[in-house]
């Protein structure tokens, strides 16, 4: 009973944070442009064809992730400032944890579109190898690297959302406490680059999942209720 | 049970007490007219009666419940200084979203029938952000009622809305009254609210200075109250 | 009272530490590999293992406020937490000079310089969050919970890269397994780490001073402005 209402709101809430973000594109198009253009960066400042392209083939893409990222995350709690709509939700049946992992759905859902965009232009800027072997190891780290990201960030979008300075903070709170996340999950990606996956980085990646998941699920209405 | 149970409130921003001790009964079936002036505390006991903060002592019990148990918050409805409403989404869908977050059994129909109600039906597929700012009103009073809420609470509810949103607003809370809902309304407006007041209660500088039913006198001279607590 | 007992652990801790300098600087003799360098490891490893008691500390009385929303609790926390950062700093600070001198690089990424940085990051973030909030129950909420989450992503840190090679050096303390000091040279940081400790203390009680007199201040302007 408890989880069929949890399930609902939770899916009530993801599909309204995914509505309002397509009918406007705001976050998705700046987030695309921005990936694509920090790639194209990336190429002037290391030569793409060189060999050693494929050594930091995983940071270079990660990175991309991480600053694009952001821009989605950011708007994650801030664009219920609007109108007051973050007062309704917490007013409302709907439980903090529910409306955190709605949200942070959400913010997958968006993050994992922006990542599967951009990996073919990776792809072809790098003149990276490719096969049908590396697909599946690839989407793997993708979306346990990109649920880290998600966690981490929407917690603290919603930590930091009234507070006047949250487009500093952000940042600041947010990536150090993705550095291990980013590390496994740009070791397994360069490794399945280059074609060997490895399971460790894997194991690492879902026990900080897990681990944070479940932190930020406990503390989330401490952060969201004064 | 009384609809509201206000015992010992304390709210604290670091030691400064913006409510001290603050206690109220409202039996249920009264609306309430919450007085005060700017700063005298009536937004922040609003927000820690609608669950939005916790107060730093007391307690509140909304129904004999805690006020931010899932089902306390089922039958509350509150209507605040933002309108809680998203640009993006048209007043069909704005609604219709209410209606699911409040696990309403047929939440569009209800949508339909509360846009009806408050006369935007004609727009029920535009985006709330090309609405008037008296439409956005009619359409946040809408969301604010569309649960059927048993207690309603309204923070400053006739600021800034132009004369049909008035009308709609007052109807419908007359129509809540009549039904024997709970209201408690702060104020500014004190012709509109006293009006449809059973009670009062006037808040200064963080504590209930007087409480009691509203009185005919308060009624031809809006202004006593105040002066009798030597505010102006 | 209070300044009796700062002055006292002052003298204490300044005595001790005079008399630890002069042992190392004077009594002990140079290292065979790495000459009178390794001295810095008096302060290099003293500092660090005070940093990291004091960011578990803070951590926990942070879920201390969290369960009694006592302020006290956060004062204490903030303290600690920034005395801390102090001690990462000069870790940090006298680990690259030793690894220039040593290892010639001013910097190298194993395990413990790499997710000691990142902590140094994680509670530099702390102390920014909380000029960026201005009521105290809020910035107390905040706080705690990025001194927990982030503890607890210290810790993951530290584990993610250990399984990456590393280069720091094998442990020296004959407490650590592996040990190779000789016992003469052990002790003076143990001294040290009891020295730093006072010191600790004397900032800890200064900074809770200060967050009481700023709390103070904050409660006046409210009453100012509800006048």
């Amino acid at each position: 009973m408890f989880l069929r209402s949890f399930i609902h709101d939770v899916w009530t809430i993801a599909v309204k944070d995914l509505h309002a973000e397509l009918r406007t594109k705001e976050a998705w198009n700046a987030s695309i442009a921005f990936s694509v253009v920090i790639l194209l960066l990336f190429s002037f400042a290391f030569d793409p064809s060189s060999e050693q392209i494929r050594e930091f083939s995983g940071g270079l893409l990660w990175m991309t992730y991480a600053f694009a990222g952001a821009l989605v995350l950011n708007r994650s709690f801030a664009r219920e400032l609007q109108n007051d709509c973050l007062d309704a939700l917490i007013a409302s049946p709907v439980s903090s944890p529910a409306l955190f992992v709605g949200k942070a759905l959400a913010n997958f859902a968006l993050l994992l579109a922006v990542e599967l965009v951009s990996l073919p232009v990776f792809v072809l800027f790098y003149n990276l190898p490719w096969g049908t072997a590396q697909v599946g190891p690839m989407l793997l780290v993708l979306m346990l690297g990109t649920w880290a990201l998600t966690v981490i960030g929407t917690l603290f979008s919603a930590l930091t959302v009234n507070l006047r300075l949250r487009e500093l903070m952000l940042p600041t709170l947010v990536y150090p406490m993705m550095i291990p996340a980013l590390i496994a999950a740009i070791t397994v990606t360069t490794n399945v680059l280059d074609g060997n996956p490895s399971g460790l980085g894997i194991r690492l990646l879902a026990a900080f999942d897990i681990i944070f998941t479940l932190l930020a699920v406990v503390f989330v209405d401490t952060v969201l209720v004064g | 049970m009384n609809a509201l149970e206000i015992a010992d409130v304390w709210k604290y921003y670091g030691d400064f007490p913006a409510l001290r001790a603050v206690a109220l009964t409202i039996e249920p079936g009264s609306t309430l007219a919450l007085l005060g002036r700017n700063g005298a505390g009536k937004t922040t006991l609003l927000r820690i009666v609608a669950g939005l903060s916790r107060p730093s002592r007391g307690s509140i019990k909304i129904q004999g419940a805690d006020a931010r148990d899932e089902g306390t918050r089922r039958r509350i409805g509150v209507l605040g200084h933002g309108i809680a409403l998203y640009d993006e989404l048209s007043a069909i869908e704005n609604l219709t979203l209410f209606g699911r977050l409040y696990n309403l059994p047929a939440p569009r129909k209800r949508a339909d029938e509360m846009l009806e109600r408050v006369g935007l039906a004609r727009v029920r597929d535009g985006l709330a952000r090309e609405f008037s700012r008296g439409m956005r009103q009619r359409l946040a009073v809408g969301r604010a009622f569309l649960h059927d809420p048993e207690v309603l609470l309204l923070d400053e509810p006739f600021t800034a809305l132009d004369d049909r949103a008035i009308a709609v607003l007052q109807s419908m809370i007359k129509e809540m009254r009549d039904r024997g809902r709970t209201i408690i309304m702060s104020t500014h407006q004190l012709r509109e609210a006293l009006d449809l007041a059973s009670h009062v209660a006037l808040l200064q500088r963080g504590q209930i200075v007087h409480t009691g039913e509203r009185t005919q006198q308060m009624l031809d001279d809006t202004g006593w109250l105040y002066r009798t607590y030597g505010e102006n | 009272m209070r300044e009796k007992i700062i002055i006292g652990l002052a003298i204490f801790a300044g005595g001790l530490l005079a008399w630890n300098m002069n042992t190392i600087f004077t009594g002990l003799p140079d290292e065979l590999n790495q000459g009178a360098i390794y001295r810095i490891i008096y302060f290099h490893v003293p500092a660090n293992i005070l940093g990291m008691l004091g960011f578990g500390l803070g951590m926990l009385l942070s879920i201390g406020y969290l369960v009694t929303k006592d302020l006290r609790y956060d004062a204490l926390a903030a303290s600690v937490t920034e005395v801390s950062l102090v001690f990462a700093s000069i870790g940090l600070a006298t680990g690259s000079i030793w690894a220039r001198i040593i290892w010639g690089v001013w910097w190298a990424w194993d395990v413990r310089l790499t997710s000691w940085l990142v902590c140094w990051l994680i509670f530099g973030g702390y102390l920014m969050l909380r000029r960026a909030v201005d009521e105290p129950n809020q910035r107390a909420r905040f706080a705690a919970v990025v001194s927990i989450l982030g503890s607890v992503n210290a810790y993951i840190c530290y584990e993610s890269i250990r399984w990456w090679n590393t280069q720091h050096p094998q442990p020296v303390l004959t407490i650590r397994d592996g040990g190779g000091m000789a016992p003469g040279m052990e002790a003076p940081i143990y001294w040290n780490v009891l020295a730093l400790a006072c010191f600790s203390v004397i900032l800890v009680m200064v900074r809770m001073r200060q967050e009481a007199v700023a709390n103070e201040i904050d409660t006046l302007r409210r009453m100012a402005h509800a006048q």
